[in-house]
């Protein structure tokens, strides 16, 4: 493992990563799990930094997941949310980014509701800017938790199957996730009603099915995505119900994977909407574990973001 | 009498298929003769054109000044002075001003303040409805006696069915032309970018090319019965392109204008550009596909005019998330160098089928004097270098804005002069 290849000021996306890029962030990841299982659960790799949390969206797991991580890499976090913010007072968002770039943070971890604001944040102020989340756009450490996931359980990302299913328009999870897994050499398949299919999706580089069944056959990995319910019984799908029938997994679908193929969910679940109880709490079900990797990844990318790897090297 | 002559161009007029060097006499503000060897006689000054390009005044049927009530973006003065240094004498201003000009006061307004300045002149469109809400008819025939030329509800599309069929029938009184923003809302709702393989890799909600197409269809069906005439404001789409081909086919009083950012530019400038909010406007930059069907419709005689939709923005305004942005962007300094460097020059279109484009046509859609230099038109002539290298330099517009997505564009072909009413204009005055 050669870290001193991380020379990136920001993880705004996995648009833009070279392969190299995303194994040395899982390999980082991997080495960090073992943290969480020491009784003291904290190392002291960025003490003196400071991070700052700043949601404009809300937010519970991600947000709590990148604060375990700083808390346990013994960083000096700082939350910072539109609900308590000047936001709502009509500052704008370069305002609130020169005003934060005062106080000289090390790094910035944003969610926002519009793409794009990530890379906007991360040209006007100098410290590291991660990208938690960009409106449909991109949700990068997502995407690598995800990976971490599947290479746990499959040994490799290259020649896997991946199925993602759900309302694959307005998902930032999949577009990161399509990105990862299809620099990493896996075959991605996206699945959901023509309602909530994007335009061109094929140009993403993803094979496209309108079946549940289809979407499934022969996968290693079926990734379930959350379908937003304030959109149910408006224009895109008429009923909770309806969708459950349509693209919900049971373990009766599940049986048109491949032997030992694993569920994934990124959360919050809808139980009994996208996917059965009995499912997300079976044998398959790694949901879990993506929450447990989740923080693993944080903590690497956070530590490969602020340089303290090459003070290391 | 005051006289000028502008000796020695090239003159370029479409009008009278006119292409050859000589000279043109404007006496008392009118074009007068257009010839060779033309002797000025005592009194007259004299515009020296050797080397440039002489055409009828270019006229930009699509622009936003902003006043009144925007007056932090543009104003009728820097909007006028920003068309004379671009080329223009004279300028179609849209009603989305605030009060909107959907009655004489404001049409009269505009029209005080352009000849108060005298950069260009400013040819007001009025509103199809009051406040442009799209319920009540305005009183289309007192602008038109104030001098309004047209009437739309830009910004806004004229989006009841029966709305449209009714303005298209009233607007018969006053022969003048209704122009369409077309947008379905349901359609377009929430979207910042077109639909298509750029807003998907991007997360950008979409605004697809059926919500320009649909309405434009709409409103060829009804043209046919109702009569009036019928122009498309910055059509985007391939699809539009088609329907106002066949729509002109069947002989429906059918026109349409496209800008030269739809002309020049695609989608994936939003990703080029990394979210650059110059690159958002309405209606959205589309594929590359319908930037070539606008291009073979520049040749092939489909499309009438060119316009800037001019759309000054403040800078604050522009510098937010991409998704809050305002739409638009300025055009007014760049369009003639944009078309003469990315149109004329690589042979798509030639000389004379851009002055068509950008002046003849135009007053002949808005019914306006000039648009030929035909004696006994406005001496309104617009000069230019066909060659000379720019480089474009927002920071430089007589525009108050510097929201163009074309900043630092090095381009072949340059405005030089503009005369106006037989008034050599100076937009650095």
């Amino acid at each position: 493992m050669t870290e001193s290849t991380w020379t990136r000021k920001d993880l705004l996306g996995i648009a833009q990563l070279e392969p190299s890029e995303i194994e040395l962030i899982l390999d980082s990841a991997q080495t960090f799990l073992e943290v969480a299982r020491r009784p003291i659960k904290k190392v002291p790799t960025l003490r003196g930094k400071t991070v700052v949390n700043l949601f404009f969206e809300p937010s519970t797991r991600t947000r709590s997941s990148f604060e375990i991580a700083e808390k346990r890499l013994s960083a000096d976090s700082l939350n910072f949310s539109s609900s308590s913010s000047a936001l709502v007072k009509g500052e704008t968002l370069i305002d609130t980014a020169l005003n934060l770039q005062a106080m000289a943070p090390d790094l910035v971890v944003i969610r926002h509701g519009h793409p794009g604001v990530p890379q906007m944040l991360a040209e006007r102020i100098e410290a590291g800017v991660i990208n938690a989340g960009d409106g449909a756009h991109e949700h990068p450490t997502q995407a690598l938790l995800d990976a971490l996931t599947i290479r746990q359980h499959k040994g490799r990302l290259a020649g896997l199957t991946v199925a993602i299913i759900g309302d694959i328009e307005h998902s930032r999870v999949v577009r990161s996730n399509i990105h990862l897994l299809t620099k990493m050499g896996a075959t991605v398949r996206v699945a959901g009603p023509r309602t909530m299919m994007p335009a061109f999706v094929e140009r993403l580089g993803v094979e496209v099915a309108y079946t549940l069944e289809e979407a499934i056959a022969g996968a290693d990995v079926v990734m379930m995505l959350r379908i937003q319910l304030e959109r149910q019984g408006k224009k895109l799908f008429p009923s909770v119900r309806e969708y459950f029938q349509l693209f919900g997994l049971t373990r009766e679908r599940l049986k048109a994977a491949r032997r030992g193929a694993i569920v994934m969910h990124p959360g919050p679940m809808n139980r009994g909407v996208e996917i059965a109880s009995d499912v997300a709490d079976g044998s398959s079900s790694v949901i879990l574990e993506q929450v447990a990797n989740g923080v693993a990844v944080r903590m690497a990318v956070l530590y490969l973001l602020s340089g303290m790897h090459r003070e290391a090297a | 009498m005051s006289k000028l002559l502008v000796r020695g161009g090239r003159v370029v007029d479409p009008s009278q298929g006119l292409d050859a060097v000589c000279d043109v006499l404007i006496e008392d503000g009118e074009v007068t003769r257009v010839a060779e060897g033309i002797r000025p006689g005592r009194y007259a000054e004299i515009v020296d054109a050797e080397g440039l390009v002489v055409t009828p005044g270019l006229i930009d049927m699509h622009v936003h000044l902003r006043e009144p009530g925007q007056e932090y973006k543009e104003t009728v003065e820097t909007g006028t002075r920003a068309a004379a240094a671009g080329g223009f004498t004279a300028v179609a201003p849209m009603p989305n001003t605030d009060p909107v000009n959907d009655n004489r006061p404001v049409t009269e307004h505009m029209i005080k303040e352009a000849t108060r300045h005298g950069y260009a002149r400013v040819w007001p469109i009025g509103a199809v409805s009051v406040g442009q809400m799209g319920e009540q008819l305005a009183e289309i025939g007192d602008m038109v006696d104030a001098g309004a030329v047209a009437v739309t509800d830009d910004g806004h599309p004229v989006y009841d069915a029966e709305l449209m069929r009714r303005v298209l029938e009233y607007s018969r009184h006053y022969d003048v032309a209704v122009i369409q923003h077309a947008e379905d809302k349901d359609l377009s709702g929430g979207g910042v970018m077109h639909e298509g393989e750029w807003s998907t890799k991007l997360g950008l909600p979409g605004w697809p090319a059926a919500a320009e197409e649909v309405v434009v269809a709409r409103d060829l069906v009804l043209l046919a019965t109702s009569g009036g005439r019928y122009h498309v404001a910055h059509l985007s789409t391939a699809g539009s392109l088609d329907l106002v081909r066949q729509g002109k086919a069947r002989g429906l009083p059918v026109t349409c204008e496209v800008t030269p950012h739809h002309l020049l530019l695609t989608d994936d400038a939003v990703a080029e550009t990394g979210f650059s909010t110059n690159v958002k406007m309405n209606p959205p930059l589309r594929s590359e596909a319908d930037r070539q069907a606008l291009l073979a419709g520049l040749a092939d005689g489909t499309v009438d005019a060119i316009a800037s939709d001019h759309a000054p923005h403040h800078a604050d305004e522009k510098d937010v998330e991409f998704s809050v942005a305002p739409f638009g962007i300025v055009g007014l300094e760049t369009t003639l160098s944009l078309c003469l460097d990315r149109l004329v020059r690589p042979g798509i279109i030639d000389l004379s089928r851009l002055i068509e484009l950008l002046s003849t046509a135009p007053a002949r859609i808005l019914k306006v004097p000039g648009g030929s230099l035909a004696p006994g038109s406005p001496g309104d002539v617009t000069l230019f270098h066909p060659t000379k290298p720019i480089r474009i330099n927002a920071d430089r517009f007589r525009s108050k804005a510097r929201n163009t997505p074309f900043h630092s564009w090095n381009l072949r072909g340059r405005a030089v002069r503009t005369i106006v009413g037989g008034r050599a204009v100076d937009p650095a005055a």
